[in-house]
Formats: structure tokens, C-alpha cells, sequence
């Protein structure tokens, strides 16, 4: 890649910090640019986050409909899979499992629920209801 | 505790690179540039492995495991190293405040997902970023994050919450710092570069599994031709944005790795002038190149804009050329008489 083909595409990270890249100068000897991001790389992270909204938004169904507590949402929103989410919470795969059901979470302790919260960055009532504020 | 380290910021593509070279400077070797510390550390690499699934799509890396970069610069210019890893929260502040004590700015790993300045779109489970911490003020560390522009800093909450995050490659506090002030030789640079160069041919052309290596972006290629009639047409194009993501995101200055490693043959002549290693730069650029084309070709698939098979044809067909041209110039590199 040529120095002056860096591509300037502002993407989220750009706002905040350019990045190095490696280019060639006229006379073919490598150099470092500035690149505020790249189109090509700011659409394969929205195809990845539209993917992940589609997924919290099933969640978020789910709940409603009472099919599952709303762990699974916030499992969602939180990109984890159960076993990251034990490994945060120090609850066994098992469990969380069993807290997925609407019928036993209900009866959750504050204790528990707490463990989860913080790992979600929410508070317990809104972790309860599916509460989110802004991102 | 209040306490800031004489410590200079230094910009990188690359985070693991980037802790390297500071923390090489900050104790008297100014000569390791991040390229050399990338083609040192033998730090090109590519694998794919499609039964692990990372944020629902495969594993893909075009660089070696992390830690490793900066374990086999430091081995081969004869620096020692202290790297520790934890079970205890706890002791990992008080050890990582007994460093800071000691005048020893620190690498840790850290787990991106819970990194307040990263932006929301970017911070994943991943547990493989680097960056170092240089004083603490009050209750903020001072952090030197390679990848930014600026340094920043963290409450010892959210450095903890980072230096412990879960999941694959969980960094469980590690940290790692050179032991001490060591003088670096030319010759000892040439050696390194020599024997990086050598690690980095046997990994990319001898290492005798499928999904490594050159081997492996073939076997990347041909699959992914077959990727629209198995996954469907969607959850292809989600792939290939991964594997975009992984190639050009933040920390490969483009081209997956290519371009380092170009600008690192480049510097390797500086210190071995065999026009060779001048002519096989030039093949990693148009490699690196070759990468982005299929990058762009990739983005027409996940943008909806094409997608028939013949599409994913083209794309698996820039793999497999972009295998045979890496094969070369590996091969090219293998045969280099260091001695002339």
C-alpha cells in the first residue's frame, strides 16, 4: 500500500484515536501514516454489531413472552456465552442455565442477583426488568 | 501513592509490539522499532481453525500467540524477563505496585471488553491486548496503551476488572517487564534477526498441521467457497466480515501484519545488505495488497451488494494465490546466505 492510498474513512475508533499503519513512500521504503479508519473495516464491524442486535432483540422477545428470564438478554447485550458468564460470576454452567427459566429466576436471590448486575454493569432492579439507559 | 515513571509514549500499529519496543527503550535499547520487534519475534503467522468459535464466527489470526513477540525478542538479545500470572486479585495490584515501587514500568495483559476508552463498538471478549502501566496518582493508574494515540488512565477497579477478564486466552493478571538495564549489541541484532527470520519460515511453511501457516490460507480459501452453500448466504458474509476484522482491525497496520513485516525486511537490510531481503519486502507488499483487495471483495459479500457463488469463487481464489506468493517469498527468505 502506497502512503497517500491510507485510507482516511472516519470510523467510531478515529474519533478517538488514529491508528498506525504501515505504507510505502515514493522511493518504495516503508513508513508509518495516520488512518482515521477504513470504510471496508467500518462495515465488517456493523455487519457484526447488526448481527448482535438482531440476537439481543430475539432475547429481548423471548423475555417478553416469557419463554426465558431476562438473563438471556443481558447475556446477549453482554456479547458472553454461559461459560464466560460462569467464569465472571463464579456460578456453575448449570446454574445459569436453571436461571434462564422465568420460573426460577423469579425467586433469585438479591445476593445473586447482585453477582450478575455487576458483571453487567446494571443495577439489580434494572437487571430484574430488563431495564437499559442509553448504550 | 503517587508516583509517575520517566516513561515516553510511543504510538504503535500493533499492541504487543508496541509494549516491547517501550519496554525495551525505557531500559537503554533504543534500536528495537516495531517492526523489529515484530519480525524478531517472529510474529507473522495465520491460522484458522473453524472449530472454535470466537463472537460466533471462526478463530482466524495472522499473528503468532500472543506473549510470544515479546518473549522471543527479549530470548534472543539475551534480556531477561519477569512475567507472573495470578490467582488472586489482590496480589496482583500489591506485585504490580511493589514494580511501579521499584522504578520497572509493567506490560499486562488485559481483556478489552471492560476498557473504558476503547469505544463501546469495538470492545469484545478479547483477551489478547497489551499495554503497560508506567505510575499511579491517587487512585488512577497512568497507562500507556500502545494502539492510542494518548496516554490514559485507570481507576485500580476498572484495571483490575480488565486484567482479570475471562474467557479464551484469559490473561489472569499477567504481567511482564525486561529484569534489568541491559546493553544490546549490532551483532547481537543481526543474530536475532537472522533466527527470527528462520522461526518465521518454519512457522509459515514447515509446521505440519492444515490450518497453519501458508498451508493454511489455502485451506482457508477452498473452504470458503464452500462457505455460501454450508452456512447459508447471511452467516457467510458474517465470516467473511470476521476474518476482515480480524486481518485489517486495530493493531495489524494493514494488510494483516504484511506491511510490518515488509518495513521489517526493510530494516532487516540495514543491518545484513543482501539485496535479497529488498526484492522479498516487496512480495510481503504485495501480499499485504492482495489481502485488502479480497478485504474489499469480502465487503461486497457482507454489504449484500454480491454474493453468488462466483463471488465467493473470486474470494476463495485470492486466498489461494495469496498462499502461493507468501510460499515464495518464505521460501525465498529460507534460501538467504546470511554469511555473503
Amino acid at each position: 500500500m502506497k502512503k497517500e492510498d491510507v485510507p482516511q474513512d472516519l470510523s467510531s475508533l478515529g474519533s478517538i484515536t488514529k491508528e498506525v499503519c504501515y505504507a510505502t513512500d515514493n522511493s518504495g521504503k516503508y513508513v508509518t501514516e495516520l488512518s482515521r479508519g477504513w470504510d471496508i473495516k467500518i462495515t465488517a464491524l456493523e455487519a457484526a454489531w447488526q448481527d448482535i442486535e438482531g440476537r439481543i432483540e430475539a432475547a429481548r422477545r423471548k423475555v417478553l413472552n416469557k419463554e426465558s428470564s431476562p438473563l438471556l438478554f443481558f447475556i446477549e447485550r453482554g456479547l458472553m456465552d454461559i461459560g464466560i458468564l460462569a467464569d465472571y460470576t463464579g456460578f456453575w454452567k448449570w446454574q445459569i442455565k436453571r436461571h434462564l427459566k422465568p420460573a426460577v429466576f423469579k425467586n433469585l436471590s438479591n445476593k445473586k442477583l447482585q453477582r450478575y448486575a455487576e458483571v453487567f454493569n446494571v443495577s439489580v432492579d434494572d437487571f430484574k426488568n430488563m431495564n437499559v439507559h442509553g448504550t | 501513592m503517587c508516583m509517575e515513571l520517566n516513561f515516553e509514549h510511543l504510538q504503535s500499529a500493533h499492541c504487543e509490539n508496541g509494549v516491547t519496543r517501550s519496554l525495551l527503550k525505557n531500559i537503554g535499547v533504543h534500536q528495537i522499532t516495531e517492526p523489529l520487534a515484530f519480525g524478531v519475534g517472529a510474529g507473522l503467522f495465520f491460522v484458522y481453525i473453524p472449530l472454535i468459535k470466537i463472537n460466533n464466527g471462526p478463530v482466524i489470526a495472522f499473528r503468532t500467540m500472543p506473549g510470544l513477540i515479546f518473549k522471543r525478542t527479549c530470548k534472543a538479545l539475551g534480556i531477561q524477563v519477569v512475567r507472573k500470572k495470578f490467582s488472586s486479585k489482590e496480589q496482583a495490584e500489591v506485585f504490580l505496585n511493589e514494580c511501579l515501587a521499584s522504578g520497572h514500568p509493567v506490560g499486562c495483559q488485559v481483556g478489552v471488553y471492560y476498557l473504558p476508552y476503547f469505544p463501546k463498538e469495538y470492545r469484545f471478549h478479547f483477551n489478547a491486548h497489551n499495554l503497560i502501566v508506567y505510575g499511579k496518582v491517587d487512585d488512577k493508574y497512568l497507562v500507556s496503551d500502545p494502539v492510542m494515540e494518548n496516554v490514559a488512565t485507570l481507576s485500580s477497579y476498572e484495571l483490575e476488572r480488565v486484567r482479570f477478564a475471562k474467557g479464551v486466552l484469559a490473561p489472569k493478571g499477567q504481567i511482564y517487564y525486561p529484569k534489568a538495564a541491559v546493553i544490546v549489541t549490532e551483532d547481537q541484532i543481526k543474530k536475532a534477526i537472522i533466527s527470527g527470520i528462520k522461526k518465521n519460515v518454519y512457522n509459515m511453511l514447515h509446521i505440519p498441521v492444515p490450518i497453519v501457516g501458508v498451508k493454511g490460507i489455502s485451506y482457508t480459501g477452498n473452504k470458503i467457497k464452500k462457505w455460501r452453500d454450508k452456512l447459508g448466504l447471511k452467516q457467510a458474509g458474517l465470516y467473511l466480515a470476521q476474518l476482515v476484522r480480524m486481518q485489517e482491525e486495530i493493531g495489524t497496520g494493514g494488510g494483516g501484519f504484511r506491511y510490518i513485516y515488509g518495513a521489517f525486511l526493510q530494516e532487516a537490510y540495514t543491518y545484513h545488505p543482501i539485496d535479497d531481503l529488498l526484492e522479498i519486502s516487496k512480495k510481503f507488499t504485495n501480499s499485504g495488497d492482495l489481502w485488502r483487495t479480497a478485504a474489499v471483495q469480502a465487503a461486497g459479500i457482507y454489504k449484500g451488494r454480491v454474493g453468488s457463488q462466483e463471488d465467493f469463487n473470486v474470494m476463495g481464489d485470492y486466498l489461494l494465490e495469496i498462499a502461493e506468493m507468501e510460499q515464495q517469498a518464505f521460501k525465498a527468505l529460507s534460501k538467504i546466505n546470511w554469511r555473503s
